[in-house]
């Protein structure tokens, strides 16, 4: 008889526990064995005895914390490639969340569950996209798990990026953006749409960049903001964490208009209680549209729901002729809504 | 229509006076006629579609929507028209991405919001929200229900106007033909592009855009030449120009809004041929009430009977602009008092009076007058040439507003946020209290909110305070501890039900930091409840 993944696939305080392949996944507290599905800070914590992700999010982490802090032993698996944990079949499938996000797919006797950490499904040009694979158990997050959460193109967003510039030629836009991920987006979308110029960036965007490059993804022209003199930032494209952006650190900038990238934008509410002018809806999370889209082609007969606003997306679920699970797992923001530490900006 | 919903979306969340005009500007230069002529009318609240309702707007969306989805976003977003342009799903393609259909002109949606009958709407709207996106949706169903909110007022329009006109016509000038005009303005724009005449309102009843005072300040007494100027009260009302020609009867505020049906006892007693410059008021057996009383009737677009009768309102005149046709702007002050007072006489209009001209041989005497005046009523004295001719805008050196010395108490910062446009990184908008006895000791109770009147370097200091002394934060609200004292200067302390002190500021301001003042011994409630006048 095959086991339901519900006997070997548990959540725990720790992380989500696979106990025949004695490991968990994106684990909150230092753990034995880790699997991590991306390099985001809430996703992939420091000082695991052993991690395996892919090798992309493995150089990003070793930037993002330092060469030895993932693990004591640190293990690259590529894309597509099995690989035998105990008695679980292991591979990682492409996420289309950031560059090296995946998606743990585990078979174990004959039972198959997909993590699918956090994803999206509309293109992006610095990942690789989300693969479906059928499944008994396909666990979500729901992030933007409400109906009214539906991104638009990114392209159109972007046109409005640059229709803004033209209008107000001697003023900065600073763009609010999260280092992994959004930013490098950001930088893509734009080169794409033929800016071709200088992108300035606050000093906590940089390190990443820098490895995007070195892991294979161009991206043109970057030079730091900080330092620079008002009046070369007149008329520039500024990216900075979201924390950054209406506070201190901005105060470099020449008259700014202030935008953030953010899926959350798309509530005007939000904009203007965060002092956002120039709202831009991209993000890298599945919008409602994506979730319901990926949980009919994943065809799962049952739906578990890591983190976000799963209520909702149960109740889709439910509607739909699946089982919807709440697991609850405690310790996973949203790094669109993080607030940069307030510090960040001084020692940029 | 896409336009005009870009427009709508950037207005509201630009901070920014100069970037508004630019985006309006943008507008009516790129957008072709008529659709810019009605985004003009809809962002000067000219249009009103009342078969255009809500619960037509939730009716449609619960049809569409899955109930629990539909209120439980509802609950999120905390507005109707935004939930409902966002959740919308088009009928023909499931992601919403991929629609061929081009959403409707702004015209379009005028013209069938305002001849579809009520039972086609739903079928019209429902078309409508299909073939657009998001903004558009939004933009849509705002312009429907008559909450556009965008933050920019008529008159930031019209100067955007002015400026489309690069300088051939002036913002004062656009304001003395507007209420002539009617959308979708082609006239206007005809002139502003100089491809037609100036619109010739005829006997409309347009507004002209009032004269206004310099304050004045200690350097200007000391260079004031008294005798050439006349005094008055200032009285603490709202500034209106009642204009009653043959083309109708007209209250205008000093903003050009038509304030006409907040006050029909005025209207009705503008039985003459004529336009004057006055204050309107709550007057009650001669006495002028504070602002607070007049405060209920603006609340208010349409009055009831009991409150026209509980606060019943007079306009006290100022100047006589124009009398049975002939213009008398050009006159100096003096001759046009001089035609007032004759006026006034003939005509003894009903809930009206005459400012009355303040006889002080010397401007000593003129100042302890005006320190003398207590009644919340009165700001302070005006000054005006006597030979000065009424004149748009505020000119130089013409006509002084002196307000009193303003009144102030020791109050604690509370809470605090951030401010706008270049202070938006700073925590320069305040929340202070005063002290009371409450269940369990002294506590502190919030009287106001200002915004902070200081030098850059004191705005860097009080932010850093406030960052330093944060207990709790309530989104973009910052919750401090007491320790910070203000000095805060006001005009009147007036009593109010809709504060949990009772009381509410006139005009509050930062007076200075009290860097040097425990915040334990800041002022008490009771100290400035001793304040408002009996």
């Amino acid at each position: 008889m095959t086991p339901h993944p519900s006997g070997w696939l548990t959540p725990r305080p720790e992380g989500l526990w696979c106990a025949p392949g004695g490991f968990h996944i994106d684990p909150v507290q230092p753990v034995a064995h880790a699997i991590v599905t991306h390099a985001h800070a809430d996703h992939a914590r420091p000082g695991h005895e052993h991690v395996l992700t892919t090798p992309e999010s493995l150089a990003i982490m070793r930037t993002r914390m330092g060469e030895d802090r993932p693990a004591r032993e640190q293990q690259e698996l590529r894309y597509g490639e099995g690989l035998r944990i105990g008695d679980v079949e292991v591979r990682l499938e492409p996420a289309g969340h950031v560059l090296g996000s995946a998606q743990v797919v585990m078979e174990y006797r004959g039972s198959r569950a997909v993590v699918s950490g956090d994803y999206k499904r509309v293109a992006d040009p610095s990942c690789a996209p989300f693969v479906p694979v059928a499944c008994d158990v396909f666990v979500t997050e729901a992030t933007f798990g409400l109906p009214v959460f539906r991104h638009p193109d990114p392209r159109g967003e972007i046109g409005r990026l640059l229709d803004s510039v033209r209008l107000f030629a001697e003023r900065t836009h600073v763009v609010g953006c999260y280092a992994l991920g959004k930013c490098q987006r950001l930088i893509l979308l734009l080169r794409e749409a033929g800016w071709d110029g200088p992108i300035y960036l606050h000093g906590a965007l940089m390190s990443v960049c820098d490895t995007y490059e070195r892991l294979g993804v161009p991206l043109g022209d970057l030079r730091a903001a900080t330092g620079r003199a008002r009046a070369e930032l007149a008329g520039a494209i500024v990216l900075a964490p979201p924390g950054a952006i209406a506070d201190r650190w901005a105060r470099r900038l020449a008259d700014p208009v202030v935008g953030l990238a953010s899926g959350w934008m798309r509530v005007r509410q939000r904009a203007k209680a965060r002092g956002v002018e120039l709202p831009l809806v991209i993000s890298d999370h599945a919008d409602w549209d994506e979730l319901c889209r990926t949980i009919d082609e994943v065809d799962a007969p049952e739906i578990w729901v890591t983190h976000g606003r799963e209520e909702a997306l149960i109740h889709w679920i439910e509607g739909s002729g699946r089982t919807g699970r709440a697991l609850r797992l405690l310790g996973y923001g949203d790094e669109e809504e993080a607030p940069a530490a307030e510090g960040e900006g001084a020692a940029a | 229509m896409i336009a005009f919903a870009t427009l709508l979306e950037r207005l509201t969340l630009t901070p920014g006076r100069l970037a508004k005009l630019a985006l309006l500007r943008e507008f009516f230069r790129t957008e072709p006629d008529p659709d810019r002529g009605w985004g003009l009318a809809a962002l000067t609240g000219t249009l009103s579609f009342p078969l255009a309702k809500p619960a037509l707007i939730r009716a449609l969306a619960q049809a569409r929507t899955d109930p629990v989805l539909f209120e439980w976003s509802c609950d999120y977003v905390g507005d109707l028209a935004e939930t409902v342009s966002l959740i919308w799903p088009a009928r023909d393609d499931a992601f919403g991405r991929n629609s061929v259909r081009t959403p409707p002109m702004l015209a379009e949606v005028v013209d069938g919001l305002m001849h579809t009958p009520k039972a086609e709407l739903p079928a019209l709207l429902e078309g409508w929200l299909d073939a657009s996106d998001p903004p558009v949706r939004y933009a849509i169903l705002k312009l429907m229900t008559g909450a556009l909110r965008v933050g920019a007022s008529a008159r930031l329009a019209k100067t955007a106007l002015a400026e489309l006109a690069g300088g051939s016509v002036s913002v004062d000038e656009i304001e003395e033909v507007w209420h002539g005009l009617a959308p979708p303005y082609a006239e206007l724009f005809d002139w502003l592009e100089a491809r037609g005449p100036r619109p010739d309102p005829q006997d409309a009843p347009v507004f002209r855009s009032p004269m206004l005072a310099q304050p004045l300040e200690a350097a200007d007494i000391a260079a004031l030449d008294y005798a050439a100027y006349c005094a008055e009260w200032k009285w603490d009302g709202i500034r209106v120009q009642l204009v009653s020609v043959p083309g109708g009867r007209r209250i205008y505020s000093r903003g050009s809004d038509d304030v006409s049906a907040a006050f029909p006892e005025i209207v009705e007693a503008m039985g003459f041929d004529a336009v004057l410059d006055g204050e309107l008021l709550v007057i009650r057996d001669g006495e002028v009430a504070p602002f607070a009383d007049l405060q209920q009737r603006l609340n208010r677009k349409v009055p009831g009977v009991a409150l026209m009768e509980q606060h019943p309102v007079a306009v006290r005149l100022y100047d006589l602009l124009f009398e049975e046709g002939e213009d008398l702007r050009a006159l100096p002050f003096e001759q046009r008092r001089a035609r007032l007072e004759a006026w006034f006489a003939t005509h003894r209009p009903p809930r009206m009076d005459l400012s009355a001209v303040i006889e002080a041989a010397d401007f000593d005497t003129l100042s302890s007058l005006r320190d003398g005046a207590r009644a919340a009523s009165i700001e302070g004295v005006m000054l005006k040439r006597r030979d000065s001719p009424y004149v748009a805008g505020r000119p130089k050196g013409l006509w002084w507003k002196w307000k009193r010395d303003p009144l102030t108490i020791d109050a604690v910062v509370m809470y605090a946020q951030r401010g706008h446009g270049k202070r938006s990184s700073f925590y320069s908008d305040y929340t202070f209290g005063l002290w009371r006895d409450g269940a369990e000791g002294a506590e502190l109770v919030p009287v106001g909110k200002a915004y902070s009147g200081f030098t850059d370097a004191e705005l860097a200091q009080m932010d850093r305070w406030i960052r330093n002394n944060t207990t709790r934060r309530y989104g973009p609200v910052r919750e401090v501890a007491p320790g910070l004292v203000l000095e805060i200067a006001f005009d009147a302390a007036q009593r109010s039900n809709r504060h949990k002190s009772g009381v509410a500021l006139r005009f509050p301001r930062v007076a200075r930091l009290r860097p040097d003042k425990p915040f334990e011994e800041a002022d008490r409630l009771e100290t400035l409840l001793r304040l408002i006048p009996s």
